[in-house]
């Protein structure tokens, strides 16, 4: 075991002491904002492949548009928009390999989608189907809607890939206000003590809804925690989608190598928190304006074009390509069949136990005798 | 004033914040924007952001730093978003709220009250729709009410602040606006632990609260029947002495609430009525419940609520023996 505390480690009345101002963190970053780059820095991903990625971002975007504009037409439930996240989502999400899992929040669509998982789900999740978390999970995913709930879980899957040898890791996905919570402290712990392949994956966007960062923590930075917990912590540029990517890269390795890793993605929400909030009553246009100037596919396409890499890609191209993948997927998730009330009793248990055996019979025999019950049940959206 | 139950609420925390400068609001979202729900818009801009507190994301910092602020002599009053994210926090109403008079013997004491909007119907995410008052009052110590009107949401809210013990407020939030009525204007109160009559009868007792009093009285309605309507309005300590007079003068009870059959506080009113009224039993207390499972994802979930045919069939049932 690594002796924790050197021999020549300083002692006396003013050692001992750590301070935030000790604490320089600064933050990795491949492309600067004008799309200038250090060329030894760019990651090793081919043309197709950073063309690829390109293509991904603008998938998010106009994934975010349609969603938020279906729920404006009553076509969704709620939904939670990854606008101004895009190199942050894509980045992280590219880096993910094989059998790796996906503990998410919700902000995190086209990661969700580089797993496998489907546009069509995507929308039948935000309609409140619950077979779409079925679909999730048979690729690796989940969406944990109860904030930082998912991060101990993420240490226990993970321990299970060490004792199995798997080549794979869990990547936690999350936000800035989940790192307030306990299961937080808990899990990263946990992860460290036990050295499991769990990549710990933060998009600090600046807000929990209205929270700012600086109400959610004291400290300067979320990546530093990572120290206390003994594990490593990578603060990345969450605009530079290269950046991210290499991030996530070598967090993943650590993690694969026994070495937890939390990545925090500094970046920021430009749409509201979800469709049922209203983001001029906490926080200022300016500052929006601000991040706007910021956009990381306008940065990632001066980067393509100073490689000559943007000359071949069509922008308006592939947004229609999108639209039509999206429709495609709309269409599926309007076909997808409604439920029926047993849906309402399956799988919670293995097996039906005798009570809601009972219950959903009850129930059944109801509805036939008075089917006057479905006036009071609303068929769910749908285009 | 004309008021809606959120509205309500949120005059009674003005209220109860002028009137006491030791009462506290904390919660995520609760000052800069005024609460997801709005109910404690304004508390802020006239309170300030020392008593007014957007806090991290952590239910466990937010019912513990409770605790600790009432322990010390404060009067918080601390919102959780939605009763689906309690449960992280549910260790320490269990662990401390709960009995710290108790362990210290009455030295210490706990006057705090945890206000959360609960129950479905209103088409969000998962975590966003249980009623899980029954498990709530499972735990010795703490006080839960459920109003079910704006009227009741003001005084059992300015009762709860001033009551020297846990409160936990659940708010109905399906129908946080779905109607108004007149509420008295400045500092009123009403009872915690006394169950109210919405409308005497003799044929059938009919016993609800919070969201479910909402359908239990459309479907009295509907049937024309002479039933005596209860809203328990505190779930826990339970007026039993209301529910049982009147089963003592129908003879014949139901019982209505959103939460899971199993264990749930339709149970606890059966056990009581039991107890107390068994003799003068002319049916089986008859239960409409939510079912033993999660509150499905939003396309399904008015599979699970109880709806006025449902409320009907269940008294039909009872004044069918
Ligand atoms: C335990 C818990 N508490 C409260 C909520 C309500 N809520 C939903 S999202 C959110 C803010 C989340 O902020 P952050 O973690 O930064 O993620 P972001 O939404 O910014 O991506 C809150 C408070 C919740 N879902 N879970
Ligand atoms: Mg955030």
């Amino acid at each position: 075991m690594a002796e924790r505390e050197p021999s020549e480690s300083p002692t006396g009345p003013q050692a001992g002491r750590i301070s935030q101002a000790d604490i320089e963190v600064g933050r990795a970053r491949i492309v600067r904002p004008d799309g200038s780059h250090d060329a030894d820095a760019v990651p090793d991903l081919d043309d197709q492949q950073l063309q690829d990625l390109y293509r991904w971002m603008v998938l998010e975007r106009t994934f975010d548009e349609r969603m938020v504009s279906l729920q404006r037409r009553g076509e969704l439930g709620t939904y939670a928009s990854g606008r101004g996240q895009e190199a942050s989502i894509v980045g992280s999400g590219y880096a993910l390999e094989g059998d790796d899992w996906l503990l998410g929040t919700g902000r995190e669509a086209a990661a969700m989608l580089l797993r496998g998982v489907s546009i069509r789900d995507l929308v039948l999740f935000w309609r409140g189907v619950g077979d779409a978390a079925k679909f999730m999970a048979e690729e690796n995913a989940m969406i944990a809607i109860s904030i930082g709930s998912q991060l101990p879980m993420t240490t226990g899957a993970a321990w299970g890939m060490a004792l199995d040898d798997a080549e794979s890791v869990v990547a936690a996905y999350f936000g800035d206000g989940a790192t307030s919570t306990g299961t937080f402290h808990e899990a990263l712990n946990f992860a460290g003590v036990l050295g499991v392949p769990a990549v710990f994956f933060c998009q600090n966007n600046q807000y929990a809804i209205s929270t700012p960062f600086e109400k959610q923590t004291r400290a300067g930075t979320l990546a530093q925690r990572a120290v206390g917990y003994g594990i490593e912590g990578i603060r990345v540029d969450g605009n530079d989608v290269l950046a991210v990517y290499e991030a996530m890269r070598e967090a993943r390795a650590l993690a694969r190598g026994g070495t937890p890793a939390f990545v925090e993605s500094v970046t920021y929400r430009m749409d509201a928190h979800t469709t049922s909030d209203d983001p001029t009553r906490y926080r200022d246009e300016s500052e929006v304006e601000e991040w706007e100037r910021r956009d990381p596919i306008d940065r990632y396409e001066a980067f393509l074009r100073s490689k000559g890499l943007f000359g071949e890609v069509d922008r308006e191209g592939i947004v229609e390509e999108v639209e039509a993948e999206f429709r495609a997927g709309l269409e599926a998730a309007d076909d997808y069949p409604e439920g029926d009330v047993e849906a309402v009793f399956e799988y919670l248990y293995a097996e039906l136990p005798p009570n809601l055996e009972e219950q959903l019979a009850a129930f059944e025999a109801l509805l036939e005798e008075r089917p006057e019950i479905n006036d009071y049940i609303e068929r769910r959206p749908k285009g | 004033m004309q008021a809606t139950i959120v509205t309500a609420i949120n005059d009674a925390l003005h209220t109860a914040m002028a009137a006491d400068d030791r009462v506290v609001t904390l919660g995520e979202d609760v000052a800069e924007s005024g609460g997801v729900f709005r109910a404690t818009e304004g508390l802020k801009e006239e309170f300030g952001d020392e008593r007014v507190v957007d806090t991290p994301l952590s239910e466990i910092a937010i019912v513990g730093g409770a605790v600790g602020l009432a322990v010390y002599g404060y009067r918080p009053v601390a919102e959780i978003q939605f009763s689906g994210f309690l449960p992280p926090a549910f260790d320490q109403l269990v662990t401390h709220a709960s009995r710290i008079r108790w362990r210290t013997r009455g030295t210490w004491s706990v006057p705090m009250v945890v206000r959360m909007p609960y129950g479905g119907g209103v088409r969000a995410l998962e975590h966003h729709s249980e009623s899980l008052e029954g498990a709530y009052s499972h735990v010795p110590g703490l006080k839960v009410v459920v109003p079910s009107t704006p009227r009741d949401a003001k005084g059992l809210l300015l009762a709860a602040v001033r009551d020297p013990d846990p409160v936990l407020f659940m708010e109905p939030k399906r129908v946080y606006r779905s109607f108004r009525e007149e509420v008295p204007e400045g500092d009123v109160e009403e009872p915690i632990a006394e169950a109210a009559v919405r409308r005497e009868g003799e044929a059938v007792t009919v016993v609800s609260w919070g969201a479910m009093m909402e359908p239990t009285t459309a479907a009295v309605e509907r049937l024309g029947v002479d039933a005596e309507v209860i809203d328990l309005r505190t779930i826990a300590p339970m007026d039993t002495e209301t529910v049982v007079g009147s089963v003592e003068k129908t003879g014949r009870c139901v019982v209505v609430h959103e939460g899971p059959r199993t264990g749930g506080v339709g149970a606890e009113v059966v056990a009581r009525i039991n107890d107390d009224a068994l003799m003068y039993l002319e049916a089986p207390v008859e239960r409409v419940t939510g079912f033993d499972v999660p509150v499905p994802m939003l396309a399904m979930e008015d599979y699970y609520l109880p709806n006025p045919p449902r409320v009907a069939a269940g008294i039909e049932r009872v004044l069918s023996v």
